[in-house]
């Protein structure tokens, strides 16, 4: 299988980025000595998406870097480790190297490999650290945590080069922590440059600051408000024991030098001061919102606005545009002197409009449409790398590759996935000797489908492995407290606990999976684009995953029907063929309503006009009107219409956006004229029918 | 459309003045806070919903979204009638648990837009069980008349079911102060 990969590589450093942006603020929010759950889990998943993206795309290093930081989140998650400053300055450092890394491995460049080492080798030590020996630090830090005995903070603040272009002063933020007590503040030059390459309007020094009053951390965090992104800052509470005396007057020197550095910055600063005011005044108002946002962020990453869209598809649309430009200018100079005999231009004229109009907005769909083999592609190196990875006998199998999906969809499905199909791999398939021994093939098979499927597109994942073990489930639940010990549960919601944050049944910790992480993330992005995630699992037999997702704004290939004065629109994918049908092909079957023949077969008969009670139709007799035969749920009828109209690519409309479901109707669209036309939901349209079957019977022989 | 754009405060007290649009149901005058209405357009056949509940019309295109239509006659319980030149659906925004959602209501005509102040809109009497008065906010008069402000939000909650058109039957008995609208039937 030759899939390059290097296609996908933009869009993971770009996730891994946002991933790393991500853990950087959760760390930087954590306070030492409390485990804040939900945050805790936000910067374990970023670590994990990118360990596993990384694992994926072969770049070792980072996989292997990013799986210390990842134990020892989760030893931290789990509260086998407490949460202390140390440990969250050493995640916080990681995360710079991993940033680096990342970089590296972005543009080819060559990596500090002595820096790298130096950080693993941290990171390894925080690990090995006896979690028991750090007690007095912890104790220290539940103090803080109750905001009682605090002896004071210790600051260090590193801004970045470009700090006081974003119009903030350092020095203002150090005289406002003076003001809030004693504080003592050791000034690092050590970055200054000689004179001839020193730009003013950098910031070059970085400050190490004790202070020593009895304040909130709110206090000092909400002076470093404007500046938290323009800066590295760390924000430690100090302990009694580190509580030394102050040299007050060599604090006073270094700061005097500071100053001196600093004023004449400062002036220079000045004059620019009321030009960046309003830039200011911007920077503010967005990190107020993202201030009032953040409580309510989600632990997922936050919804990106953008769309990556291939230059040709923006050529075409600037065409189109052209096109259309074009055709309403000679259209507006037809009018000026507009005289009976161009009507036949005028016409000409419209309908040009027409189609370029059409078509501007069918591209513009197209823009937000692509197939799902955008994330199915990866798939394939995937199962061969873990298969290989875990020795295991895999053949993938992909079908319905080409169901296009809305953007946002494809990209928010493409995690959830890859965590299935590695659940699949590391816990669903056996070894190639368990499998003999079970009497299976050697190779197991991880089938990959995505269809639609009554208005909504489902995608199955579904290994032929061992299938769920429900005893297990159920023990492990117990021993997490998930269930209590008195709860009944069924097979199906034992199954279901494997989507409870924090639940893996893996014995052995590997890097593929089994942290617990993944299902309740991929559950939880399922539910977040409205779609919903089934279990299908028979011991010894395999385990199938149903995702089900809505089908807005996706396109659709549909067939143009008309009843009566009605029109509307049967998905191409559930039509099996259309026929005429004579007399001698139709039967009633007492209790069953009507059917016909078709080859060997009976299909009930479906008369859309009464399920739909639609007036003024035209096929009294079956004989008059056209069947389609349908497919749904597993299921074959005929449906009886007037007439086909025609088949056409349709976008689809929610009906709920401003009303709600309607049965047997998945959605609506917009037809050529204008008019709205409703697509039908065949599944839907069949429980309507049964539903009325009852009726008709009880009509029939009255 | 016969609206002539008449703003005569009926209220001419400090206190914050709101605008209705108002229109009609046969005889009788209801008013729409004006801020509320997106659009109004002719009534033209739109595409029908299957198994809808009878006061709804069906659904159009707005600008690419589908807008449910409701006949506020029969969504009131009131009997039906036939459209007409002058029928028309006003788009309003309407503010549902979930979300923010647009619907079109099929009047007979609208008529006017009036100023009044809040202090003038007296609370809904109790009507028993003749009237359903679950989707009056309130009422007031402008220019003599006595117009029935709609709470246009509970419109197109689904378990809020029209009254029996009997009932409207009697309502017209009671105020048949039929004064400008002689085609209206029953």
């Amino acid at each position: 299988m030759t899939i390059d990969l290097s296609q996908f590589h933009q869009v993971f450093f770009e996730e891994s980025f946002e991933g790393l942006g991500l853990m950087e603020s959760g760390l930087l929010a954590m306070d030492p000595g409390t485990v804040d759950a939900e945050e805790i889990n936000a910067i374990f998943r970023a670590a994990h998406s990118i360990k596993g993206g990384s694992g994926t795309f072969g770049f070792d290093r980072v996989a292997s870097f990013t799986h210390l930081m990842e134990t020892l989140l989760d030893e931290m998650r789990d509260g086998r480790r407490p949460v202390t400053a140390e440990a969250l300055e050493v995640l916080l450092q990681s995360v710079d190297i991993l940033g680096e890394m990342l970089r590296a491995a972005q543009d080819g460049q060559a990596l500090d490999e002595e820096r790298v080492a130096k950080q693993q080798q941290a990171l390894e030590t925080a690990l090995q650290a006896n979690p028991q020996k750090q007690d007095a630090s912890d104790a220290a830090s539940a103090l803080t945590a109750d905001g009682a005995d605090i002896n004071g903070w210790h600051i260090v603040f590193r801004p970045l080069p470009n700090l006081m272009r974003t119009g903030n002063d350092p020095l203002r933020i150090i005289r406002e922590l003076a003001a809030l007590g004693e504080l003592e503040v050791r000034g690092d030059a050590s970055l200054l440059p000689g004179f001839d390459q020193f730009d003013p309007e950098e910031c070059y020094l970085s400050w190490d600051m004790r202070l020593h009053a009895d304040v909130e951390r709110g206090q000092i965090t909400e002076i470093f408000d404007w500046v938290e992104d323009e800066c590295d800052l760390a924000i430690m509470p100090l302990v009694a024991s580190e509580h030394e005396v102050v040299a007050v007057p060599e604090t006073v020197a270094e700061v005097s030098v500071d100053e001196g550095a600093l004023s004449s910055l400062a002036q220079e600063q000045e004059e620019r001061r009321s030009a960046s005011d309003d830039r200011r005044q911007e920077e503010r108002r967005k990190t107020a919102g993202r201030r009032s946002n953040d409580p309510a962020r989600s632990a997922t990453a936050a919804v990106s606005s953008s769309i990556r869209v291939g230059i040709d598809k923006i050529d075409n649309l600037i065409n189109m545009v052209g096109e259309l430009v074009i055709t309403q200018s000679m259209l507006s100079m037809l009018g000026e002197n507009f005289h009976p005999g161009q009507l036949d231009k005028l016409k000409d004229g419209l309908e040009q409009m027409a189609r370029h109009t059409r078509e501007l907005q069918e591209s513009v769909m197209q823009v937000r449409m692509l197939p799902i083999s955008f994330t199915f592609s990866r798939f394939p190196r995937l199962v061969h790398d873990l298969g290989r990875q875990l020795g295991k006998k895999i053949d993938l199998k992909l079908t319905g590759e080409s169901t296009e999906l809305d953007k946002t969809v494809i990209e928010k499905i493409g995690d959830p996935l890859v965590h299935l199909v590695r659940n699949s791999l590391d816990h669903g398939i056996e070894t190639p000797q368990e499998r003999l021994a079970a009497g299976k093939l050697e190779t197991g098979t991880i089938e990959l489908k995505a269809f639609h499927q009554g208005g909504s597109i489902v995608i199955e994942i579904r290994d032929d492995g061992r299938g769920l073990d429900a005893e297990r489930l159920h023990r492990k639940a117990l021993e997490r407290g998930i269930v209590g010990v008195d709860e009944k549960l069924s097979t199906q919601q034992i199954y279901e606990l494997i989507f409870q944050p924090g639940f893996s049944t893996a014995e052995q910790v590997s890097d593929v999976s089994g942290r617990g992480v993944g299902m309740d993330v991929v559950r939880r992005n399922i539910l977040e684009l409205g779609g919903s995630i089934e279990i299908d699992s028979e011991p010894g037999r395999g385990t199938g995953m149903l995702i089900r997702l809505p089908l807005t704004l996706a396109i659709l290939d549909g067939q143009t029907i008309a009843v009566g004065g009605e029109v509307y629109i049967i998905p191409l994918i559930s039509i099996i063929e259309s026929i005429q049908v004579s007399p001698e092909m139709v039967n009633l079957v007492a209790g069953r309503g009507e059917t016909f023949k078709l080859r060997d077969e009976y299909l009930p008969i479906i008369r859309m006009h009464e399920v739909f009670g639609i007036e003024g139709y035209r096929a009294h007799d079956l004989t008059d009107g056209l069947l389609v035969v349908v497919e749904g749920e597993g299921r074959r009828y005929g449906v009886l219409v007037d007439e086909l109209i025609g088949q056409q690519q349709v976008v689809i409309k929610s009906l709920e956006a401003n009303y709600e479901k309607v049965d047997g109707v998945s959605g609506a669209t917009i037809l050529g004229d204008g008019s709205v036309a409703l697509i039908l939901d065949i599944p839907g349209l069949i429980r309507l029918a049964a539903r009325d079957v009852g009726l008709q019977l009880i009509k029939k022989t009255a | 459309m016969s609206a002539t754009a008449q703003t005569k405060a009926s209220g001419e007290a400090a206190t914050p003045l709101e605008e209705y649009l108002t229109f009609n149901l046969g005889s009788e005058d209801y008013g729409v806070d004006i801020l509320r209405v997106q659009e109004i357009r002719g009534w033209e056949p739109i595409t029908r919903i299957p198994n809808a509940p009878e006061y709804v019309r069906g659904v159009l295109n707005l600008r690419g979204s589908i807008v449910p239509v409701f006949d506020l006659r029969l969504r009131l319980g009131m009997s039906f009638r036939a459209y007409e030149k002058e029928t028309v659906v006003i788009i309003l925004h309407v503010q549902t648990e979930e979300r923010e959602k647009s619907i079109g209501l099929v009047v007979d005509n609208v008529s006017d837009v009036f100023r009044t102040s809040t202090e003038s809109i007296q609370p809904v009497p109790d009507f028993g069980t003749r009237f359903n008065s679950e989707f009056l906010s309130g009422m007031t008069t402008a220019n003599g008349r006595m117009v029935m402000l709609l709470d246009i939000d509970r419109l197109s909650e689904r378990n809020i079911k029209p009254v029996a058109a009997a009932a409207d039957d009697e309502v017209q008995r009671v105020q048949s102060s039929d004064k400008r609208d002689g085609s209206h039937c029953s």
